[in-house]
């Protein structure tokens, strides 16, 4: 047995966490600046953080993940790390040559106590940001929420420092999209299309993180939303916010700034949420959902029906980050499935309220989020009441061996496979993606575990 | 050294390195960036720290501590005092295996254990948090060992890691419970940490156990992590030529064979950057000498056989070690005999670790390829230079926070292995005790060496050499890849080896083989974008009738 020590007994904890179903906020940072165009995400803390991120990134995605470090010594530490982080400013330009700079903070120098809005600012004052190029930043302390508050304050820090309002409102939506795949995004953006809507997404890592190969490393991909459209932000007729942890913060931030009414819907995953989304798309931008959009719903219902019996009642446990989780779950009993374990590490209330309502079919399911929740105690409920599904980020892949249970890989991060950046999750084609892969795990193993005597030649 | 003369002027790339740095960037850079003479061997500027800003290979402290040398010991809880991220990435990706002896037997190696630090505990003082968690640990697994690991704001806040440790194995009497201050500031790179690991490990388990091991050749291999089964397949020769292997620092290791290591008559050490510091302790303290051997590669598996046969001068191991290599370098010949002519004559670049950028560069001659660049990515002048260098190297404000321990013979258990006169005759065979030449002596004239590479420096290097391989890690993979050029990781193997020993070599050469004449690479362009465009020419209507 792979995670051999985990007993069924479940005992409270309050001071360790094991198996984390989290990570710190930097990465998410970092994952939200690659989402710009021209933009070199920036860690102002020690190398270790960034060579973690990066490495994270790169596993997830198989390709260039470029950031820099302001490379914290002890010195720094003591004394303050303003020097280090304008002396990156400098090697940056000068070598790197990116349009934006990006600086996210850590643990180490939140905890000294750097200002990254002072530090920026002298930057400026001293003449160290070229005429043109700009240096944003967002804090992202390690010691509060995860990676996907990290990624709300980038996308957050990017609609408050490149926003301007001109007075004159342009036709067109601002989508801000949650913690997503380029795949995901690279969808919202046909989607939008089909709809026939003008937007401007962001962040936005299709043509980033799914990069051709063309025998020519490209430091800055040609993906990412343009400085350009992240200065039109403030002139949208108004903002959908994919997600209300990663996605809604920046909405907020942009309504206060430049009076841009939002809407936050949750990440179009499923059928409902799906629904959902169409609909606020369509009214903000006053237009009529064209029939190819309402034929594909069409086709995902079809297989919904037609394959009914193959999800009733089966149990899943999952877990990953909270945007992803409740339209997950209420696609799961869209799907007339049994969510019944569900563990978060990212902490915020809403993610409760959600799961209350959404699971009041199923009183006996277990959800958790925030410190403790971790993948130690949803292997322990697994113990004690087993599932037939496992859904989650590849460290479930331990879980799924030890239990034998069949496994579909969803979530931040995918090591071990790909198809992740280049497949979308989300729309109802992403759903359709989803409830084909539920059935052929489901499937595969009764295939494998069936009698002899009861081996299905049709199913 | 003909092979180099294919390129440019060596002092010319140089300078087109560092051409695009501010001006004191580019001065820094330029001594780092060094043509070499293995004849008269030039100073290389390294372990300092990184320019703010550069994309550099480098990570932490904590990384070199709990990564690299605490985390491929199965049996011991290795709790992260910090915020959440620090534990999470060090998790399973570094490829330790590890074989416990049964099923029930302990692994935690599959586990991530945090203090998931919070703002209140940033502000308020973590060490109460960090207690319970030892606690919860404790009473969850009863573990032999519980390591704590502090990152970043610990340091900064003033958590005594060490003071909880202690409070906490006194209270269990029964799990020993140590901390390691290896926050990620300290020193420049991962290179602290393994010092801070040698300290931790040498006063806190090697000695606990004064049990004689079994066995009449027994020594312990240092700095193998069995990344990959490289410690497996290691374990398996020194098996099959009666060498006992007491424990392994650390891979596939327990608590018990660390505790139990001053047993050992010999210290051999692989990665010399790692683990050196433990080797030279253990000499002092219990006079166990160490001595440099390298498995990556077959003949090099070969010469360190033979290495550890002389240093034991006994007639019947000499005689054993000579049928193992005899009868394993068939297989291995078999193999290069097929792949060599396919792999002769190409070259490779290596920007990796704080050894392996020298021990892969024996298995690049054994495939008749040239190394035409190298560099570490958190060496020391030593391990370029060789050691004796040492008295020369300047300790910097850097290294200075580094602990020092003051070693001195143990009153009981000090017992020289070999005595002076011994250790003189061993030298004089060409058995370099305690001593490591460095990297520099084995590549060629007017090679480029580059300490702690930069991303913009390595895309430079690609531009001007056109290596066929590029070695180093997963940041660097895809970028590299990008470029046209495959790059082998040489800290994961790219999820296969073994690369250590006979086995692994041949392993090695066929993973080369395939990268470097992968048709694939040949296939990035389109037909219409070396054909030109098809545009309005008409088709053919060719078929074949029957």
């Amino acid at each position: 047995m792979l995670l051999r020590h985990t007993p069924k007994e479940v005992i409270a904890r309050e001071g360790l966490t094991i198996n984390p179903a989290k990570t710190c906020q930097p990465i998410g940072a970092m994952y939200a600046a690659l989402g710009i165009h021209g933009c070199l995400p920036h860690s102002h803390g020690s190398q270790g953080c960034c060579s973690y991120h990066r490495s994270t990134l790169t596993r997830h995605y198989k390709e260039p993940v470029m950031a820099a470090t302001s490379s914290f010594t002890e010195g720094a530490s003591v004394f303050g790390g303003q020097a280090n982080l304008l002396q990156s400013i400098e090697t940056i330009f000068a070598v790197y040559e990116p349009d934006i700079i990006a600086v996210h903070s850590t643990c180490l120098s939140e905890t000294i106590g750097d200002d990254l809005q002072q530090i920026t600012k002298k930057a400026k004052d001293d003449g160290k940001i070229p005429e043109g190029k700009y240096v944003i930043y967002a804090s992202t302390p390690s010691f509060v929420g995860s990676h996907v508050t990290g990624y709300a304050n980038m996308v957050t820090g990017i609609a408050e420092q490149f926003a301007q309002s001109t007075g004159e409102k342009k036709d067109q939506i601002n989508i801000i999209a949650g913690w997503m795949e380029p795949s995901d995004m690279r969808e919202i953006k046909k989607i939008s299309k089909e709809l026939g809507v003008k937007i401007v997404l962001f962040p936005d890592t299709s043509d980033v993180l799914d990069a051709p190969q063309t025998g020519k490393h490209e430091f800055y991909p040609k993906g990412g939303t343009t400085i350009e459209e992240l200065k039109s932000i403030g002139d949208s007729s108004s903002s959908l916010a994919l997600g209300c942890i990663s996605a809604e913060p920046a909405a907020i931030a942009l309504d206060k700034k430049c009076k841009v009414p939002f809407e936050t819907v949750d990440m179009p995953i499923g059928l409902s949420a799906t629904d959902r989304f169409i609909m606020s798309l369509s009214k903000a931008a006053g237009v009529q959902v064209p029939d190819e959009i309402t034929a594909e719903r069409g086709r995902l219902v079809d297989v919904m029906t037609d394959m009914e019996q193959y999800f009733y009642g089966r149990k899943v446990a999952l877990f990953g980050d909270p945007d992803q989780l409740i339209p997950l779950t209420e696609f799961l009993l869209d799907l007339n499935m049994k969510p019944i374990h569900i563990v978060s590490g990212t902490p915020g209330q809403r993610f409760e309220k959600r799961m209350k309502e959404i699971l009041r079919r199923i009183p006996e399911a277990n959800f958790r989020n925030g410190l403790n929740a971790d993948m130690f105690l949803l292997h322990q409920w697994m113990k004690n009441e087993p599932v037939d599904l496992l859904i989650g980020n590849t460290y479930g892949k331990y879980i799924a061996r030890d239990e034998n249970v069949p496994f579909i890989r969803f979530g931040f991060p995918i090591l071990d496979r790909i198809g992740h950046s280049y497949f979308p999750n989300i729309g109802y084609s992403g759903s359709l993606r989803l409830v084909e892969k539920i059935l052929g795990a489901l499937m595969d193993r009764q295939d494998r575990e069936a009698l002899e005597e009861k081996f299905e030649l049709v199913m | 050294m003909e092979a180099m003369n294919h390129y440019p002027d060596p002092s010319k790339i140089r300078e087109e390195l560092v051409q695009k740095y501010p001006a004191k960037v580019a001065k820094k850079r330029t001594k780092s960036i060094i043509i070499n003479d293995p004849e008269s061997i030039p100073e290389v500027q390294a372990n300092v720290r990184t320019v703010p800003g550069i994309i550099t290979q480098r990570g932490c402290s904590y990384a070199g501590c709990k990564g690299v040398v605490l985390g491929p010991t199965r049996d011991i809880v290795n709790i992260v005092h910090g915020p959440i991220g620090c534990s999470f990435y060090a998790w399973l990706t570094r490829r330790n295996q590890t074989r416990p002896e049964t099923p029930e037997h302990e692994n935690y190696i599959t586990y991530c254990f945090s203090t998931d630090m919070q703002e209140e505990n940033v502000v308020f003082g973590g060490e109460k948090k960090l207690k319970q968690a030892i606690q919860e640990a404790y009473d969850l697994f009863h573990p032999k060992a519980i390591a704590i690991f502090s990152t970043c704001p610990v340091g900064l806040i003033g958590d005594d890691v060490h003071a909880a440790s202690k409070e906490m194995r006194e209270k269990f009497g029964d799990c020993n419970v140590f901390g390691f201050s290896c926050e990620g500031y300290r020193g420049v790179s991962q290179s602290a940490g393994h010092h801070i690991a040698n300290n931790g490990v040498f006063k806190h388990m090697v000695g606990r156990n004064n049990t004689p091991s079994e066995g009449k050749f027994k020594l312990n291999m240092l700095g193998e992590y069995n990344i990959g089964g490289d410690a497996f397949e290691i374990e398996r020769i020194f098996e099959k030529a009666g060498i006992t292997l007491v424990a392994s620092f650390s891979g596939n290791s327990t608590v018990g064979q660390l505790e139990n290591a001053h047993m050992a008559d010999l210290n051999v050490i692989m990665c010399h950057r790692s683990i050196n510091y433990m080797g030279e302790m253990m000499e002092t303290k219990y006079g166990i000498p160490w001595m440099k051997v390298n498995f990556v590669g077959a003949e090099s598996t070969a010469k360190s056989l033979r290495k550890i046969a002389e240093y034991f001068d006994d007639a019947e191991l000499k005689a054993r070690v000579e049928e193992v290599i005899a009868e394993e370098m068939p297989k291995v010949k078999a193999v290069i005999d097929d792949i060599r002519p396919r792999t002769e004559g190409k070259t490779a670049m290596l920007f990796v670790g704080g050894s392996r950028a020298h021990h892969y560069q024996d298995l690049f001659t054994e495939l008749g390829m040239t190394t035409v660049a190298a560099g570490y990515e958190f060496a020391h002048r030593d391990d370029y230079e060789g050691r004796h260098v040492l008295p020369s190297i300047k300790v910097d404000a850097d290294s200075k926070n580094i602990e020092e321990l003051k070693i001195v013979a143990d009153p009981e258990l000090y017992q020289p292995r070999k005595s002076e006169a011994e250790l003189e005759a061993l030298k004089e065979k060409g058995l370099e005790i305690n001593g490591y030449e460095g990297m520099m002596k084995q590549m060629m004239k007017k090679s480029l060496v580059v300490d702690d590479v930069s991303h913009y420096e390595s895309e430079k290097l690609i531009e001007i050499y056109k290596p066929d391989i590029f070695c180093a890690g997963i940041k660097e993979k895809y970028v590299v890849q990008k470029m046209g050029v495959p790059l082998k990781q040489l800290h994961s193997y790219d999820y296969g080896g073994p690369y250590t020993g006979f086995v692994g070599a041949t392993n090695f050469y066929r993973d080369i083989d395939r990268m470097v004449n992968n048709p694939v690479w040949k296939l990035i362009k389109a037909p219409w974008e070396t054909a030109g465009n098809p545009k309005g020419a008409e088709l053919e209507a060719t078929y074949v009738t029957q």
